[in-house]
């Protein structure tokens, strides 16, 4: 709770630190008009009274109305992007999980062979590549010279592979990376001996007593990296021209949308937060060490 | 003789690195019969851990046994496959090792890991494996088992993990308990409890234990044999007696004299080994020791010395014991040579 306060507390100073107002344009409005708008949405009282006034209707989940889309309060815009998002990002989610963490398994297991190689190349180049690039590509590929999937909107479930993809490589890459060198080591630990020692079978060994262990700095990279793929990416959403809330994000700093720009950082940070919280969860149940509230004698 | 548990011969175990072959066992035999309590004693890099993962058939990449034998009652070791070999492994031969604190797996309970071994080579179901663990755990004198069965291991003293590392090695009463420095990592007090902890359970059991130790105190308290093995070679065999009478190689001499002993009696300066261990990358031809060692002669250098026997009990690898060699007090001169395996 403190962390979300805090945010929505240095969001709002800094927003209003930035230079212009959300009704700056090229060619500037009518003194009268901009007056009244400012009227409108309280921006003449000092500063002060606005951030409480903001904090106040935070509290009732009031996140007031956009600046910039009329007619829109700010909780309807996110609650119309964010579902579009989740949707690609849950996508996403399940195949870096599925895919990742085997991947990253037998890569160890075969460690300088021929497939570790070819893997940890492939792996090497989807955390180098940036995802704009990725998505530029198949949008080239694929929509252009082979005109198998739209290049852009999410009409078709085939719309869906290629944000999908754009938004696996770099975190698919990185979780198969973690994986397979966190099994690495801890295959080297003294307890996978003992296991050896005692006559269990390799696939014991490497699933129940080695797994579990190599799971957990993945896991804690696994709770930021799904809060930030649900929230969508900005480059994503624009190359493939969907309506997420990644976008809308990006546009409201530049549009000084202040309710926008506060609203979907606030809802990042919740977001954020309640991931992080599941990691601990998490981590209680894979390595009692770390169990709260129980005390170890 | 018939009871022989094993017979290791001439065996070698080579690690094929970038650098080159690590050569870390050099052809070494010896025999544990039924009731032994054989130390195997040297410095860092002696060999004595590489021989055991030897037996264990746990030798890494980019190492293997590369030549000799591991006889197991009979059975050729060397020669069986991993799967085949873990149905030896943790229930005819089982191992503890130097550091309980990193050897249990933290994200399971004492139980969990105990009953698995369990289970493992027995028909026992889930509840007399349960039963059997408990009985286990207090046989090796950890108090209320029923209720520490439920710990993991970070509610362990090291004293403790240690005990239950041997619940579970004694779990499917094995042949032959190989012990990889076990009370090096722990206080000296609970050392010698667990070196006792070990010797009666292994009479309790009918084995034998390989005790794996660079601490020559913890041999005379409790080995009745004695390998020394330095630069991946046995120095040395004796009965535990016969070693700290008269020991016949000048390496044991050595390892004799660099450590305290009469804390009652005179004040002695301790005297240390000049030198360092041979780099086994590229290996002395002759005896390893030469270089370190203060009666060294020409033939030493040029070709390590067979092993003569002194007695049933008793050889040593120094070519000080050929007839033909400069008398030193205190070693024995044999007509013949014995063979050199």
């Amino acid at each position: 709770m403190l962390t979300i306060l805090l945010i929505a507390t240095v969001t709002f100073f800094m927003m209003h630190a930035i230079p212009g107002g959300p009704f700056s344009r090229e060619r500037p409005l009518p003194d009268e008009i901009i007056a009244a708008l400012n009227e409108k949405y309280h921006l003449n009282d000092p500063i002060l009274k606005q951030y409480f006034d903001y904090m106040v209707g935070l509290a009732t989940f009031n996140l007031g109305p956009s600046f910039r889309r009329t007619g829109f309060e700010v909780e309807e815009l996110i609650l119309l992007g964010f579902p579009i998002s989740a949707k690609i990002g849950l996508m996403a989610i399940i195949i870096i999980i599925l895919v990742g963490i085997p991947v990253g398994i037998v890569s160890a297991l075969r460690q300088n062979k021929p497939a570790d190689y070819f893997v940890m190349f492939i792996a090497t180049l989807g955390v180098t590549i940036p995802s704009f690039v990725v998505a530029a590509l198949f949008i080239y590929i694929f929509a252009g010279v082979l005109q198998w999937v739209d290049a852009f909107g999410l009409e078709r479930p085939s719309s869906y592979i290629g944000p999908v993809l754009a938004l696996v490589g770099y975190s698919l890459a990185f979780v198969s990376r973690l994986t397979r060198s966190s099994m690495l080591e801890v295959m080297r630990q003294d307890y996978i001996r003992t296991a050896r020692a005692n006559g269990l079978s390799r696939f014991k060994v490497i699933y129940k007593h080695a797994l579990k262990n190599a799971l957990i700095p993945v896991v804690t990279y696994l709770g930021p990296m799904v809060a930030a793929i649900l929230t969508g990416s900005f480059v994503v959403e624009k190359v493939f021209t969907i309506p997420g809330i990644g976008k809308y994000f990006v546009q409201s700093v530049n549009d000084r949308d202040y309710t926008m720009i506060i609203g979907s950082t606030v809802f990042f940070a919740v977001l954020y937060v309640i991931m992080v919280l599941l990691v601990d969860v998490a981590y209680s149940l894979i390595d009692p060490r770390i169990r709260l509230g129980k005390k170890s004698e | 003789m018939s009871n022989t548990i094993l017979d290791v011969k001439n065996l070698r175990t080579t690690f094929y690195t970038h650098m080159g072959e690590v050569q870390a066992v050099r052809g070494i035999s010896f025999e544990v019969n039924q009731g032994d309590v054989l130390g195997i004693v040297g410095e860092s890099g002696s060999g004595k851990s590489v021989t055991a993962m030897s037996i264990m058939g746990l030798v890494d990449e980019p190492g293997r046994v590369s030549g000799g034998s591991i006889l197991f009652m009979g059975q050729e070791l060397t020669k069986l496959s991993d799967a085949e070999m873990n149905e030896y492994r943790g229930k005819e031969i089982s191992m503890i090792f130097q550091d309980p604190m990193t050897s249990l797996n933290p994200v399971y309970t004492i139980g969990n890991q105990l009953i698995e071994v369990i289970r493992r080579h027995t028909d026992l179901d889930k509840d007399q494996a349960h039963a059997r663990a408990i009985e286990l755990l207090q046989m090796v004198g950890i108090p209320e088992p029923e209720i520490r069965i439920k710990n993991y291991p970070h509610q362990f003293s090291g004293g403790m993990r240690q005990r239950a590392m041997i619940a579970m090695a004694i779990s499917c009463s094995p042949k032959i308990l190989i012990a990889d420095e076990p009370t090096t990592a722990l206080d000296v007090t609970i050392q010698a409890q667990i070196l006792d902890l070990m010797v009666r359970l292994k009479n309790q059991l009918h084995s034998s234990i390989i005790l794996i130790t660079h601490d020559l105190g913890v041999v005379s308290e409790v080995c009745n044999k004695v390998n020394v093995m330095y630069g991946g070679m046995l120095m040395e065999k004796a009965s535990v007696f016969e070693l700290f009478d008269s020991p016949q190689h000048p390496y044991t001499l050595g390892l004799l004299k660099s450590i305290p002993r009469d804390v009652t009696g005179e004040r002695k300066r301790l005297v240390p080994i000049e030198g360092t261990p041979p780099d086994l990358l590229k290996p002395p031809s002759g005896c390893p020791f030469s270089p370190r060692c203060p009666y060294a002669m020409g033939i030493c250098v040029r070709e390590a010395a067979p092993l003569y026997t002194l007695s049933d009990t008793h050889s040593a690898s120094c070519w000080l014991h050929h007839k033909g060699a400069p008398v030193v007090e205190g070693f024995v001169q044999v007509e013949e040579e014995s063979v050199h395996e």
